[in-house]
């Protein structure tokens, strides 16, 4: 039976079981990459733990599909704990997960900047070293709507989070220790900008009410990825137009060297089919060549979503011959899958 | 006072929540992200059970224990935050069975000390520490003055809603709502809004014990 509210036609059979019974599914569709504890609320790759690799999670709230559970296989994430909808995990998770693939040489928790991650994280990091595992934290923070950090929670966590989980677990699996996997995700970190614009609002699960109203003809500029209202808002202009808005902030922000290879990533929201995002990644491939950048890689559709939220978020990473290469590197998990 | 005023306390957390979730909710749609509500039920909800499960620990040992039972089930900024508040809070009563008015002002300070750690926020931010901390100034301030421990937690309480009320017209520059710029003027802080309740809810289960 679908829930419905005024606001709200939802799959669900019972809005407060909706992560669980997601996760289960994840789990019973991809039962060769992945298993779900579901006493602990975390998603594990099968393997884990594996002896000598250094093991990579993540998480955050849920509502984001397929991150991170989506991103948990060969060659990427080796466990992620999903909070409820659009709420951290609690620090039991992420250490529940930390102690599930710990192979003896490490684990980094990637997190993405967000008060309420990073506070369970910072905890869970402390539970993991009292019980005597390696950890490192790198916090993701590439969103440059967020432009003054010394007025606000600093930038927020967003694409970048997908593309530093990408490379360093491709850089994990070919046995780089910890020190190297956690430099690059800090690299990935610095080397990327994003931006994202919603076109409508969202309705969790468990309030069923939009969690902002978006008058008509109008759309927000600079949203992260839980719902939040953007920085400002704006009249829905062409495609043309609102991608010039994006590509402008991040490339000024990028400040990449003219000729740079960069790898783009234009990401759906949830409610935006695919035919507008290769629109729009057109748009943006034109942009940035114009801008002297040269698109060499990219990943078109929706990775790091918030619900059925309409919208599109764009992310520049500058590349070298390094990350080019981790970034080919085989990849099996649920989400993402090439080279095998 | 002793661990049954702690044990309702938490009670009074657990209605007031309760009460206010749809209004937490509502607040925290505005300028956040509309979980507040929600994660807050869902904790003192925990706590209450934790603590009727509990054999007769003292009131220290239960506020450690409600500030666990919060980090493991709350999640969001609020889970950590009151959690460690509620559990350095709780170390200073140690194993004593009994505590007084002096000594409450001490486990509020070094809750307020471990909420403005760990979220490095201070007053005029829009966040909690604008109601919790003139609720804890208020209380030592009226307590030296030699106001009767209800009257002092009542003023303590009216301080730390005169607080919340004050973060209407800020610019938040910590937490979710600090993405709005200056969009977040205007409303009022969600977590400011739930500390308020907090300090009404002591000043309510103090009563009761007297």
């Amino acid at each position: 039976m679908a829930v419905e509210t005024r606001n709200m036609r939802k799959f669900l059979n019972d809005p407060s079981q909706v992560v669980k019974e997601s996760l289960a599914g994840l789990a019973a569709a991809h039962s060769d990459l992945v298993r779900y504890d579901a006493a602990a609320q975390i998603i594990v790759r099968k393997d884990a733990p594996k002896r000598g690799k250094v093991a990579l999670i993540s998480g955050g709230g849920s509502g984001h599909e397929p991150l991170h559970g989506g991103f948990v296989g060969m060659g990427m994430l080796d466990a992620a704990a999903p909070g409820e909808v659009f709420t951290s995990p609690v620090p039991a998770q992420m250490l529940a997960a930390t102690k599930a693939v710990d192979g003896g040489a490490g684990v980094v928790h990637i997190v993405k900047n967000y008060t309420g991650d990073v506070l369970n994280f910072k905890l869970a990091a402390e539970d993991a070293a009292d019980e005597g595992i390696k950890v490192t934290s790198v916090v993701i923070d590439d969103d440059v709507a967020v432009q003054d950090s010394l007025y606000t929670a600093g930038r927020r966590g967003v694409g970048a989070t997908v593309l530093a989980e990408k490379i360093a677990g491709a850089a994990a699996e070919n046995g780089a220790d910890l020190t190297k996997v956690t430099d690059l995700v800090k690299r990935v970190n610095d080397r990327a900008r994003s931006f994202g614009v919603a076109l409508s609002s969202c309705v969790p699960p468990a309030s069923g009410k939009v969690i902002f109203e978006l008058p008509e003809g109008e759309i927000e500029l600079g949203i992260g990825i839980h719902g939040e209202p953007g920085r400002r808002r704006a009249a829905l202009g062409t495609a043309s137009e609102v991608v010039d808005v994006m590509v402008e902030a991040v490339v000024t922000d990028l400040k990449a060297k003219r000729g740079s290879k960069v790898l783009v990533f234009v990401n759906g929201m949830g409610g935006t089919p695919l035919l507008e995002l290769y629109l729009v990644y057109g748009e943006v491939d034109k942009k940035l060549r114009k801008a002297g950048l040269e698109p060499v890689r990219n990943l078109v559709g929706s990775y790091i979503t918030s619900l059925e939220m309409a919208g599109a978020s764009l992310t520049v990473l500058e590349l070298d011959e390094e990350l080019i290469k981790l970034w080919d590197a085989p990849v099996h998990t649920p989400a993402l899958r090439w080279g095998v | 006072m002793d661990a049954a005023t702690i044990t309702s306390w938490m009670r009074e957390i657990n209605v007031a929540v309760r009460a206010e979730r749809d209004h937490l909710v509502q607040l925290d749609a505005a300028i956040g992200d509309g979980d507040h509500g929600t994660n807050m039920v869902r904790g003192f909800e925990a706590v209450v059970q934790a603590l009727d499960a509990d054999g007769g620990s003292p009131p220290g040992k239960l506020l450690i224990l409600a500030g666990r039972t919060l980090v493991s089930t709350v999640g969001g900024a609020s889970g950590p935050l009151w959690g460690s508040a509620l559990r350095s809070g709780g170390r200073v009563l140690g194993d004593q069975p009994n505590f007084d008015g002096g000594q409450l002002v001490e486990v509020l300070a070094a809750a307020l000390a471990s909420v403005k750690d760990l979220g490095t926020a201070s007053v005029g931010d829009k966040t909690m520490v604008d109601a919790l901390e003139p609720a804890v100034e208020t209380l030592r301030a009226r307590l030296a003055e030699g106001v009767a421990l209800d009257r002092a937690l009542d003023d303590a309480a009216s301080a730390a809603e005169t607080g919340m009320r004050a973060t209407i017209p800020i610019q938040a520059r910590k937490g979710r709502a600090s993405y709005l710029g200056e969009r977040s003027v205007g409303h009022q802080d969600p977590g400011a809004t739930s500390t308020a309740l907090i300090v009404r809810a002591l000043q309510k289960a103090v009563g009761q014990g007297s």
